[in-house]
Formats: C-alpha cells, sequence, structure tokens
C-alpha cells in the first residue's frame, strides 16, 4: 500500500487524565465522569459556553478535539471541505439515550434528544472549527485500528481530504475514554499505520 | 476506477415486502402513512407508517428482535437467486440504523445484559452469523445520511480491492423513543407530509428495511453503477440546516465529479424531502446552487414516512428501479412551489431516459451526503 500518511498529534482522556502526543498535560481529582470533563474544559480556560449544553460524548470528543488540534494550527489554513472525520464506539449514544428516556414520561427533552445519535460529536467539532469535510461514525466491539487505517487512507489518498480527525469516543455512564489521532500527509510524528495506532491506543496509562 | 455494480435489492416496507411490489404501490400512488392510536409509543394519535400485520416475522424464532428480523428479511430477499457468496472472505456486511434495538431500553431494568442486547454489535453478529458471513460486519450509525454512508463506504471498500461484493443492509423502526423525541421538535406533521410544498407542516415517521448488493464482478456489468459519493457536513448547527445549502451542494459536485459526469448529465434527483421547511428550504439552495434546478426531482417521504437509517437504501433501491423503468415517480403531497429556489418537483409520472441520477440526504449534526448512479 502506497503510505505517507502520518499520525501528526494525538490526544487520550482516560482514568481523568489527559495526554497530549503522550505526555501528561492534566489530571482531575473530581470523582465523577461529568465533573472531569468540566475540570478538562476549565483547565484549557477556553471560552465557549455551547459547551455545557453538550452531552458526555460531545463534551469528551470536543474537549480531545481542542487539545489535538492545539498547537497545529496549519489545519485552520486548510480549506473547510478539505478537513473531516471519521469516529467509533461501542455503544453509540446509549449514555444520553438512557438520560433522555428518562424524561420522555415527563416532558421529553429536545435539546437531549438531539444527543442520541453518536455523530453529533463530529457535528460539534465541525461548528467549532469550522470544518466541512467527510464525516462518518462506525460502530466496533472494540477500537478497529485496521480499518480505521485502510479508510482514513483512503480519503488521505484519494485526496478526499487533507486532514482526518478519527479515533475512538466512548461515554457509558462513569466509564469513558477518548483517543484521538490528527492524520494528515504532513511528514511530521509517526507513521499513520494500524500497529502505531495500536500503540497510542493500548499505552499503559498512570 | 473501478466499477461498482448494483447486483440487487429489497425493500421492505408497510407497502410490500419485495422493491418490485414497494413500487408498484407507489405508482399508484399508494402511501403506507396512516393516522395511528396507539398508547404504547405515544399518548396523542399521530400519523406514521407502520408495519401492522408484521407478516415479515418469523414467529416461530424467539432469538431475533423486530429490528432484526426486518434485517435478515430484507438480505434474504436481497441474495435471493444471486450468485453473491456470503461466505467468502471477499464479501462484507454493511449495516446502517439510527437506533436499531432502542424499543428494548425501558422495558426492563438496565444491566450488562440489556447493554449487550441492546448494542448494535449484537444485531450485527446475529445477522451476520444467520446467513454466515465470513468477515465481522461493519456498522455505519451516523443520523439520517446512515444509508448513503453505507453504500459509500461499500463502493470505497471494494475501490480499496479489500472486497469484491458488499452486501449493504440498513432498518429502524420507529419506538416511542423515536416518536417523542420528533414531537419534542414539533417536526411532525398531522397528516400525510407535504414535501417542497407551500403548505408543508413537517414530516412522517417511517419503518422500514432495504438491501442493496454492490459488486465489482464483471459478469455484473450492464447492471446499473454506483459511479460517486461524497459526504459534507454544514459546520453550522446541530439540529437545523445550512441556511445557504452550499455544503450539500459541495458533496452533489464531489459525488458528480467522481462518477465522471456533469450537472448537465443528470436526468433525475431523488431528494431527502423530509417536508420540515428548513430541510426542503435546504436542498433547493443546494440543487440550485449544483445547477440541477431544472432536473425533475422528488421525495419519497410521502409514501414511506422518514425510515431514517432506511431511507437512504430505501430511496436508492426505487431511484434503481425508476432507472430500470425510465419512469420518475411524482413527490406525493406536492401541490405549491414552498421553497425560494424553483426546483423542478415532478408532479406526475414522467416517462424519460433515466441514464444518471442523483441521490441526497441530509441529517442531524449538520451531515450531507450524495451519491450518483449511472447506467455508463
Amino acid at each position: 500500500m502506497n503510505n505517507n500518511n502520518y499520525i501528526i498529534a494525538h490526544c487520550q482522556i482516560i482514568n481523568s487524565t489527559v495526554y497530549k502526543n503522550g505526555e501528561q498535560l492534566f489530571k482531575s481529582w473530581a470523582t465523577n465522569a461529568q465533573d472531569v470533563f468540566t475540570e478538562i474544559y476549565q483547565h484549557l480556560n477556553l471560552n465557549y459556553p455551547k459547551f455545557y449544553k453538550m452531552d458526555g460524548i460531545s463534551k469528551l470528543g470536543w474537549l480531545a478535539s481542542e487539545i489535538l488540534l492545539q498547537g497545529n494550527g496549519n489545519i485552520k489554513q486548510a480549506k473547510p471541505p478539505d478537513v473531516g472525520l471519521m469516529l467509533a464506539n461501542t455503544n453509540a449514544s446509549l449514555d444520553t439515550d438512557i438520560k433522555y428516556l428518562q424524561t420522555v414520561h415527563d416532558f421529553a427533552s429536545p435539546g437531549l434528544f438531539v444527543y442520541t445519535l453518536p455523530n453529533i460529536v463530529a457535528g460539534e467539532i465541525c461548528i467549532r472549527n469550522n470544518f466541512k469535510g467527510e464525516n462518518a461514525f462506525f460502530i466496533f466491539d472494540e477500537f478497529n485500528a485496521a480499518f480505521t487505517e485502510q479508510y482514513v487512507n483512503y480519503l488521505l489518498d484519494n485526496n478526499i481530504l487533507e486532514f482526518c480527525i478519527c479515533g475512538w469516543i466512548e461515554v457509558l455512564k462513569e466509564s469513558y475514554k477518548a483517543v484521538l489521532f490528527l492524520a494528515g500527509k504532513t511528514p511530521t510524528g509517526s507513521l499513520f499505520s494500524k500497529e502505531n495506532m495500536n500503540d497510542i491506543f493500548n499505552r499503559p496509562t498512570f | 476506477m473501478t466499477d461498482i455494480y448494483i447486483v440487487s435489492d429489497n425493500i421492505i416496507s408497510p407497502l410490500g415486502a419485495t422493491s418490485a411490489d414497494n413500487f408498484e404501490q407507489l405508482k399508484k400512488g399508494v402511501s403506507g402513512v396512516k393516522r395511528h392510536h396507539n398508547e404504547a409509543i405515544s399518548p396523542d394519535p399521530f400519523c406514521a407508517s407502520l408495519f401492522t400485520d408484521n407478516s415479515f416475522i418469523d414467529n416461530r424464532s424467539k432469538r431475533y428482535t423486530k429490528f432484526e428480523q426486518l434485517l435478515i428479511a430484507s438480505i434474504s430477499n436481497a441474495l435471493q437467486n444471486t450468485s453473491i457468496d456470503v461466505s467468502s472472505s471477499k464479501t462484507i456486511l454493511i449495516l446502517s440504523s439510527t437506533k436499531g434495538n432502542i424499543s428494548l431500553l425501558g422495558s426492563e431494568a438496565f444491566d450488562d445484559n440489556l447493554e449487550r442486547r441492546v448494542s448494535l454489535n449484537t444485531s450485527a453478529r446475529l445477522v451476520a452469523n444467520h446467513f454466515n458471513f465470513a468477515n465481522n460486519p461493519l456498522i455505519v450509525c451516523n443520523a439520517c445520511i446512515s444509508g448513503l454512508l453505507a453504500l459509500i463506504t461499500g463502493m470505497r471498500l471494494i475501490r480499496s480491492g479489500i472486497y469484491e461484493n458488499a452486501v449493504v443492509a440498513g432498518a429502524d423502526e420507529i419506538t416511542k423513543f423515536v416518536l417523542s423525541g420528533f414531537q419534542s421538535f414539533q417536526a411532525l406533521s398531522p397528516a400525510v407530509s407535504k414535501p417542497f410544498d407551500a403548505d408543508r407542516d413537517g414530516l412522517n415517521l417511517g419503518e422500514g428495511a432495504a438491501t442493496i448488493v454492490l459488486s465489482n464482478n464483471e459478469k455484473f456489468a450492464g447492471n446499473i453503477k454506483l459511479k460517486g459519493g461524497s459526504v459534507s457536513n454544514d459546520a453550522n448547527h446541530i439540529s437545523g440546516p445550512s441556511r445557504t445549502g452550499e455544503e450539500l451542494s459541495q458533496a452533489i459536485d464531489k459525488a458528480l465529479l467522481e462518477a465522471g459526469v456533469t450537472a448537465d448529465d443528470i436526468h433525475f434527483i431523488s431528494a431527502h424531502g423530509t417536508a420540515t421547511r428548513y430541510n426542503d428550504e435546504m436542498e433547493a439552495k443546494a440543487i440550485t446552487l449544483a445547477g440541477l434546478n431544472n432536473v425533475p426531482v422528488n421525495s419519497l417521504k410521502a409514501y414511506f414516512g422518514h425510515t431514517l437509517g432506511a431511507a437512504g437504501l430505501i430511496e436508492s433501491a426505487i431511484t434503481i428501479r425508476s432507472m430500470q423503468s425510465n419512469t420518475v415517480l411524482p413527490s406525493l403531497g406536492f401541490n405549491n412551489m414552498g421553497v425560494s429556489q424553483p426546483v423542478n418537483v415532478c408532479n406526475a409520472i414522467l416517462n424519460t431516459p433515466l441514464n444518471n441520477c442523483l441521490k441526497t440526504a441530509s441529517g442531524f449534526g449538520g451531515c450531507n451526503a450524495a451519491i450518483v448512479f449511472c447506467k455508463q
């Protein structure tokens, strides 16, 4: 395969800890998932009140994308249709589905209903950054590095995208994990390969 | 670029259990949308296209949910009389759904078992095992463009050389979960919907399933081809479409380019046409921006309702039938132009050569998709 794409940057949020390119950036001491997300948001010192309206997956994915893109300003120079996302998880939007269903008996909440689709996080990241390229959300039992490599390489090699944010965003109750990769043709970082993605995804965190 | 042929297709809807049956009903102007009063899913009466006899369900099997039975019935019919070997490592199953088995939530206590049972992964495994697919199935869950994105993914996987055949199937059922959500948005029409009409007042939901089988095998040369596809995001609002239509137009342009055709070559557009004020307005703008405002266009939502994860596949299968018979179906419910850019909405059966056709879809999260079917 003609593989000349790279992992320009990567970001992990797991066990209350944020890692950028393998380095620990921040650790929250909050005791529940939602508070961890809020503490990370506050730590980043961003002014984006819409954050507070988002559901868990969108908050987690949006935070991971913000951290991923910090210091990668060249992505903002790309044309909006040339930047896209390919995301995946196991439980789709189940975390929010359960919360929405609790409102149905009483007063169904449109603000929650819109988040009962896993791809909304991609929409939130596109709105924040004015990305207008390809979007795709897939469901897998576990992170599928081989498919991610194959699908994203197709998008990059066929000039469908110049940059692709790809990876895993899972939230269910108190369990959560985000691992995002910024993939592109810029020869920097490590090779965009399933081996390197698996290595980063499974890296022991402490 | 590798040619991707349409091998076969199926639609299971309240109107019929094959694509041919559904197409015949549509030609007669029959709609599946009816008024229902079913307190199990809504305290108030509503209009939707729902299965009432569930004849596709095999009552001997308690193994599969209604959602899975729909997929199995649709895939079985689509594979009938084809030579596609699903147990080959060169065949992939791709499933499309927005909410899968969501109806199981709330009916019992949430525990690990229910978490596993409600997962799309579980449904996909059951369906794949039912047919003995060799490969793990792929699941697309991307709001109302899921069906088109599943077809685009199948096309790309075949073009990248990994697979030779893709069985692309989608289904969704109308549950209290989904119905209450659209009610909370005040997005539902109290009657049969009127896409693109001046008096349109919202959408109808619908349930159904569809399957389209793709292959690069030259023995299917002569069949209609899936030649191009593209996806875009509005980057504007998570529950409202673009104000300009520019992003759907971008997806249309890229799909045409990939298919090697221009706007002038397009003979018919099967639009998303949900009959909400904002969707149809955005689509009319996008169609106009793409230079397609004179091309006959229809929406099938007044026949089937909005079938969510199945919509892109059901409407593509009807587009394929339209191309095979060179017949554009009227856009049911349309009388008076109700969008600011006058597009060419069809209100009577039109018999005309259909060589290149466009299918579009848009959904929550600001996503848009466009695909192009061609005879050559």
